[in-house]
C-alpha cells in the first residue's frame, strides 16, 4: 500500500490520500461507501437481487443493504447461480456500485462480462492481494479508478 | 503467459461455426484471459445449471443463444429448473413466473440439452468416468463428479457452462489440470464414535463444518474405519459446497484419487492440518437449524435430489404410518429416479403415508411454497443452509428418521443421542 504524504497531499493539510494499486479485472470508475466482508459470499441465497440486501443468515453482513455501496468480498462460495443473480441485479439496477475481491473471482467476472455482452452495462471489478485487502477501510468513502487504483482520504487527527 | 488458441478455436471465434458458437467462444476467451489460461482444452460432457430462471436477464441470455442458432456439441444434461412439469400448479408458483421459467427451460431444450432436470445427474442419466474432462455447473454435482467419480471439472458458474457445451472447449485451468488436484488441507476426525460415523446424519454436518474451514481449497480427509455410501458422500460434498466453495475432496482409502495420503497430496505438504472434534460438529449441527421451536409445517427431503437408494430406505420408515394431515411431506428428486422408483413399486408407500414427490425442481429454485408454510424440517444441509435467506422461513435440521417422526407427530421431534459430547 502507498501512503502518499508528499505529492498526494490534498487541500486539507492533515488529510492523507491512501492508494491501493489493485488489478482492474473489469474496468470502470466509481465513488461510494465501502462495505468490507471478511467472509466469502454466495450471491444465490446470499444477495437479494430485488433490494441488494445480504440475506445469508449465517453471514456477518446479514441484513446490510449494499446495492448503493462498493462491496469488498474475499471470494464467492456456494452456488453456481451466483453469476445469474449478479447479472440480474445489474440488469435491474440493484447491484453494488463496484466489487473488490481478494484475487480474481471468476464467478463475479463472468457475470460482468455477460452483462457487458448482453446489456452494454457493467460495474467495475478490482482484485487485490491479501495485504491490500486487509488494508481496505470499511465504512469510508472510496474511489475506484479505471486502472484498478482504490483511493480514499484519511483525516489525521 | 498469453492465451494461445488452436486453429479451430480461432475459427469458432471468427464465427465460422455460427454466431452462437462465436458468442460462446468470445465469452470463453475473455474468461480465459481473466483467469490466466494458456490454452483451451476439449470436454466430453457438460451439465448445465443456466436453465434456472432467475429473472429477465437469464431468459434473455437463453433466448439470445437460441436466436443465434445454438446447439450443444457434447452430451449435455440439465440441472433443476424453475418449474415441475408434472404438477407445479398444485403449488403456489405465480403463473407469470412459471411461464417465463418454462420459456427458459424450452430454450435449453432447443439447444439440444437433455431434459434431465436434476441436480444429481450422476444418479441415473450421466455418470462421467475417471479422468474425463467435463464442464459441470451445480456446486453439489461438481464436487461429486470431481471427488467421488474422479472426473475433472472446474466450478462452472451459470452462463459459462452453456458456453462450454456450445464450443466444446474450456479454459485449461484449475481442477482440469493435474497439478491443481492435490490436497491443500488435511482434516482429521477426532474421537468420533463408530455409531455416528455410520449414521447418515453425520455427513451433511461434517460437510457443513469442513466447508467453513476450507473455503475453496482442496480438502483431504484422514482415513476412518467406515466405508461411506455414495449417498453419504453426496450429502458431504453438497454441504461443503454450500458453506464453502469446495469443488474437490479426497478421502484417503475411499475416493479414487486418494488410495494413500501421499497420493491425495501428490507428495506435497499440507498447507494446514485441522482437527474436527465431536464438539465442533455439535456446533455445526446447531447452525443448521435456524429455529428452536417445535412448530412444523413441512418436511422436505432431497437436496441434492433423492436417489433410488434413499427412496428405498425411506419406505420401511413410513410403511403403515401416516403423516399428520397438517404437515406436508415433500421429497424432491429427478424424473429419472422417480420413474425407476415407480417401476420398483416404491411410490405406493409414499402416497399412503401422505408424502408428495416433486421432480425437475426443488423448493429453493421455484417460489412454490404457500405462505402458510413457515417452519420446515429437513435432513439436507443444503436445504438447511439456504432456506432462511432464500425462502425467509425457519428450518430445523435432523436425521431422516427424526424428520419422519416429526411428520407423524405434527411437531419437531429431535434426536440428539448420537451428538452428546
Amino acid at each position: 500500500m502507498d501512503r502518499i504524504n508528499g505529492n498526494g497531499r490534498k487541500a486539507v493539510d492533515s488529510d492523507t490520500e491512501n492508494v491501493l494499486r489493485g488489478k482492474s479485472v473489469i474496468s470502470g470508475s466509481v465513488k461510494g461507501r465501502l462495505v468490507v466482508s471478511r467472509e466469502p459470499l454466495s450471491f444465490w441465497g446470499g444477495y437479494d437481487l430485488g433490494t441488494g440486501e445480504i440475506i445469508d443468515r449465517q453471514h456477518h453482513l446479514s441484513g446490510k443493504i449494499v446495492k448503493d455501496c462498493i462491496l469488498a468480498v474475499p471470494e464467492t462460495k456456494g452456488s453456481s447461480t451466483t453469476t445469474a443473480v449478479l447479472l440480474e441485479a445489474i440488469h435491474r439496477g440493484n447491484a453494488p456500485l463496484a466489487i473488490i475481491t481478494l484475487g480474481v473471482d471468476s464467478f463475479l467476472a463472468l457475470a460482468l462480462v455477460v452483462a457487458e455482452e448482453m446489456y452494454r452495462k457493467s460495474i467495475p471489478l478490482v482484485a487485490l492481494n491479501s495485504e491490500e485487502y486487509s488494508a481496505l477501510p470499511s465504512g469510508h468513502q472510496i474511489r475506484v479508478e479505471e486502472d484498478g487504483r482504490i483511493i480514499w482520504m484519511q483525516t489525521n487527527r | 503467459m498469453k492465451l494461445k488458441l488452436s486453429e479451430s478455436d480461432s475459427s469458432k471465434l471468427a464465427g465460422e461455426s455460427g454466431r452462437a458458437v462465436q458468442m460462446a467462444m468470445s465469452i470463453l476467451v475473455r474468461m480465459s484471459e481473466i483467469q490466466g489460461a494458456e490454452h483451451l482444452l476439449s470436454i466430453v460432457s457438460s451439465h448445465i445449471d443456466s436453465a434456472l430462471y432467475i429473472g429477465d436477464s437469464t431468459l434473455d441470455y437463453a433466448e439470445r443463444l437460441v436466436d443465434l442458432g445454438a446447439k450443444v456439441c457434447v452430451p449435455t444434461t440439465l440441472n433443476v429448473a424453475g418449474v415441475d412439469h408434472h404438477g407445479w400448479d398444485s403449488w403456489d408458483v405465480p403463473a407469470e413466473w412459471a411461464d417465463k421459467a418454462r420459456r427458459q427451460m424450452l430454450a435449453y431444450k432447443a439447444m439440444e440439452c437433455r431434459p434431465t432436470w436434476t441436480c444429481a445427474p450422476y444418479q441415473t442419466e450421466a455418470r462421467p468416468g475417471f479422468g474425463d474432462q467435463i464442464a459441470w455447473g451445480e456446486s453439489s454435482a461438481i464436487v461429486f463428479a470431481n471427488s467421488v467419480l474422479g472426473a475433472r471439472s472446474e466450478r462452472y458458474p451459470d452462463l459459462l457452462d452453456i458456453c462450454a457445451a456450445l464450443a466444446g472447449r474450456v479454459p485449461a485451468i484449475g481442477l482440469h489440470l493435474d497439478e491443481n488436484r492435490s490436497g491443500q488441507i488435511l482434516i482429521r476426525l477426532k474421537s468420533i464414535s463408530g455409531a455416528l460415523l455410520d449414521s447418515d446424519e453425520f455427513y451433511p454436518v461434517l460437510g457443513h463444518q469442513i466447508g467453513k474451514l476450507a473455503g475453496s481449497r482442496v480438502v483431504v480427509l484422514d482415513p476412518v474405519d467406515v466405508n461411506p455410501s455414495e449417498d453419504q458422500l453426496k450429502a458431504l460434498g453438497a454441504a461443503m459446497a454450500s458453506s464453502g466453495a469446495v469443488a474437490l475432496f479426497h478421502w484417503v482409502g475411499i475416493t479414487p484419487e486418494a488410495p494413500t495420503i501421499h497420493d491425495a497430496f501428490r507428495g506435497r505438504t499440507p498447507e494446514g492440518i485441522i482437527d474436527v472434534s465431536l464438539n465442533d460438529l455439535v456446533g455445526a449441527r446447531k447452525e443448521l437449524s435456524s429455529s428452536t421451536s417445535d412448530r412444523l409445517d413441512m418436511v422436505v427431503l432431497g437436496s441434492p435430489h433423492f436417489s433410488l437408494n434413499e427412496l428405498r430406505a425411506l419406505v420401511p420408515l413410513i410403511e403403515g404410518r401416516h403423516c399428520d394431515p397438517r404437515i406436508r411431506f415433500l421429497v424432491t428428486t429427478g424424473r429419472g429416479v422417480k420413474l425407476l422408483a415407480e417401476e420398483m413399486g416404491l411410490l405406493e408407500a409414499l402416497a399412503e403415508f401422505g408424502a408428495e414427490i416433486t421432480v425437475d425442481t426443488c423448493i429453493l429454485t421455484t417460489p412454490m411454497l404457500p405462505s402458510e408454510i413457515c417452519s420446515l424440517m429437513t435432513n439436507s444441509a443444503k436445504y438447511a443452509y439456504y432456506t432462511p435467506g432464500l425462502l425467509d422461513r425457519e428450518v430445523v435440521f435432523g436425521s431422516t428418521e427424526a424428520c419422519v417422526e416429526s411428520a407423524v407427530s405434527g411437531k419437531v421431534i429431535k434426536d440428539d443421542r448420537l451428538w452428546i459430547v
